[in-house]
């Protein structure tokens, strides 16, 4: 399935936005290592919809506008981007920090969404439990443990780093502190409002997951009883990478396909 | 020339194996490695090496803040300083510098500071940092902010010591309805500012701008470093249109003064190994979270990562210029060429550095302050304009 790349202006911001497939919209919300590239699970996805794939503000090959200072700032500019593309009954799949933004989203305004699909997301934080790392991890490390497989970290960091690489990592590394240093990507005000989400949410969760360990899935589990919470065994903090067919599967059967 | 006698106040004691083996002494180095009884007798002896500098003639006594490390045990100048205002009579005591954007209210160092400089009668001056990289991490304040935080804290800093209060102050970072300063600074206008840095272009411009001319401090870098941004400062005063006077310059550095070249060398040697592969040692990421310097800057530490992380021998540091190591005959020539290519009109030097033992370090002050003090301050002097 082909992906068109294209750059779209909305509040004072170019961001670069790849698409691809037909039927309902799905819109993906990456994490912090940003989506250089279309990935294996978006091709699956397109499939059956019309995958959505920006580069957040501050990521990637959009520009980094200096209004962005926080993770509402960033909800906002995605409701106005659902709003400026009159995208309806969306399908909002977000990863980690990805899947902060997309309940952010929701807690204000879920009429433009049909459900929301949450990868290991940030955005709360467990009595007892400190997230790993990231900024003080080297950059093997975090590759590491992103990865159950370390077959798939290898992989990851034989992967050449070209100059344009590494300016976007560096990119895409300080919008992460920007949103998520203190405190350490999570809202502390989340909690009181997720009740305001009326649209059904599937929690996925790879059980070895090293960066939000799986307790917080049980924490989300408490937080939002109407969620369904699905834990992937033998897998990391991206099952989308790690296990791209079970993943589209949740997805198909969870999200559906029609409208 | 001014002559700062300049303590980092360093935990000697430390078993150095386990900080080699943890790979840094900051952050996370468990803090069971430090014992309360080794540090009283280590606080006392660095005090009394400040308050010696006094006596040996140095125009002032300095003291820093680094936290949660074994490299300085001083996460508040504000208590050495204290200690040194009330144990002194004449020296001028420098804290270089507050770390502004850790603190979550500036107005407590403009109070602590202008504390300093009444009780001193006049004898502060005041330094401000961002804090490095890692404190970042210890303190979690957002290093993407760190920049906009240290500005606006050091603006309300000095319009709490130099406007009339009370005053509304309305910043992004901090909102204050009263600013009303009690006690007012001893020192008119206000104490003077130093900004010491590792070396960047963004704290160049900002310190070098007309409405300040803030005293600049390259701290602990290669001589070909230290001159490169002395020179930058110099240019950038050109740039808005004026000369920079040498007092506007400062470099710090340490220096060991012995009899003769090898008995300096053989003795600064392991304790000076340890300041800079032991103490100063940590991981890239944890100098530099993202934000804390420009993009650029972090590729260019990142290219030199080698060079920079690597370990280096006193001899390789001798030749670099990130020690002056010597007799003083060596101690004095070294310090004449560097300064005229550099005209700093402040010379900071660390006597006490690493693992240096009390002995040493006080044989080595009045050496220093006995042969190499006097030629530089006379040095200096010559190229004051009458």
């Amino acid at each position: 399935m082909a992906f068109s790349q294209r750059f779209i202006d909305i509040d004072g911001c170019r961001l670069c936005l790849r698409r691809g497939g037909s039927g309902a919209p799905l819109l993906y919300l990456h994490g912090a290592s940003g989506v250089p590239a279309v990935m294996p699970f978006m091709e699956k996805l397109a499939a059956r919809f019309d995958v959505l794939v920006p580069e957040h503000p501050g990521f990637g090959l959009s520009d980094e506008p200096a209004w962005l200072e926080n993770i509402h700032d960033l909800a906002y500019f995605y409701l106005d981007l659902l709003r400026a593309l009159d995208l309806k009954d969306v399908r909002v799949v977000g990863s980690s920090l990805g899947g902060w933004l997309a309940l952010e989203m929701a807690v204000r305004d879920t009429s433009r969404m049909k459900s929301l699909v949450l990868v290991g997301p940030a955005g709360i934080s467990v009595p007892g439990i400190q997230p790993g790392d990231i900024f003080l991890w080297s950059p093997e490390q975090v590759v590491r443990n992103l990865f159950f497989d370390q077959k798939l970290a290898e992989q990851r960091l034989a992967e050449p780093v070209t100059p344009e690489l590494l300016d976007m990592t560096l990119k895409n590394r300080h919008t992460v502190a920007r949103l998520g240093w203190e405190p350490r990507l999570h809202d502390p005000h989340l909690p009181k409002w997720l009740h305001r989400i009326d649209v059904p949410v599937k929690i996925v969760w790879g059980e070895e997951d090293k960066i939000l360990p799986v307790a917080y899935a049980r924490e989300f589990g408490k937080l939002m009883p109407k969620a369904q919470v699905e834990i992937v065994p033998r897998c990391g903090h991206l099952p989308q990478a790690e296990k791209p067919d079970l993943f589209c599967d949740i997805v198909f059967r969870f999200a559906g396909a029609k409208g | 020339m001014e002559t700062v006698l300049f303590h980092l106040m360093p935990y000697a004691d430390l078993d150095l194996k386990a900080g080699r083996d943890h790979g840094t002494v900051w952050v996370n180095l468990p803090n069971s490695n430090f014992d309360p009884v080794k540090g009283h007798e280590l606080y006392n002896r660095y005090l009394d090496e400040l308050e010696y500098g006094e006596e040996l003639g140095f125009d002032a006594i300095a003291v820093n803040e680094h936290h949660q490390t074994a490299y300085g045990l001083m996460p508040s100048p504000i208590v050495t300083a204290s200690a040194l205002a009330r144990r002194t009579q004449r020296v001028k005591i420098a804290i270089l510098g507050s770390a502004l954007p850790l603190r979550d209210h500036p107005l407590m160092v403009a109070e602590e500071h202008a504390m300093i400089d009444v009780i001193s009668g006049g004898r502060l001056i005041s330094g401000f940092v961002r804090g490095i990289g890692a404190e970042y991490h210890t303190f979690g304040v957002n290093p993407t902010f760190s920049h906009d935080r240290f500005h606006e804290a050091h603006d309300l800093i000095v319009r709490g010591w130099t406007e009339p209060g009370p005053f509304a102050f309305q910043g992004r970072h901090y909102n204050v309805q009263y600013v009303n300063v009690w006690p007012r600074p001893f020192q008119k206008p206000h104490p003077p500012i130093w900004i010491p840095s590792q070396g960047s272009k963004e704290t160049i411009d900002w310190a070098a701008h007309p409405d300040r001319r803030y005293t600049y401090l390259q701290t602990f870098s290669p001589a070909n470093v230290v001159q490169r941004y002395l020179d930058m400062y110099r240019d950038t005063c050109k740039g808005f249109g004026y000369e920079a006077q040498d007092r506007q310059l400062g470099w710090a550095v340490p220096v060991y003064v012995a009899a003769t070249d090898e008995a300096a060398r053989r003795e600064a040697k392991p304790h000076f190994e340890a300041f800079r592969n032991v103490f100063l040692k940590m991981p890239v990421e944890m100098l530099l979270p993202p934000g804390y310097t420009s993009r650029e800057s972090l590729k260019n530490v990142m290219k030199a990562k080698a060079a920079i992380f690597g370990d280096i021998t006193l001899e390789k540091s001798i030749e670099l210029g990130l020690i002056v190591c010597g007799s003083p005959e060596t101690a004095r020539r070294v310090l004449e060429d560097h300064w005229k290519h550099m005209r700093f009109g402040n010379l900071l030097v660390l006597c006490q550095f690493g693992t240096l033992p009390a002995d040493l370090t006080r044989r080595n002050m009045e050496l220093f302050a006995r042969e190499v003090m006097p030629a530089v301050k006379q040095l200096a002097s010559k190229a004051v304009p009458a």
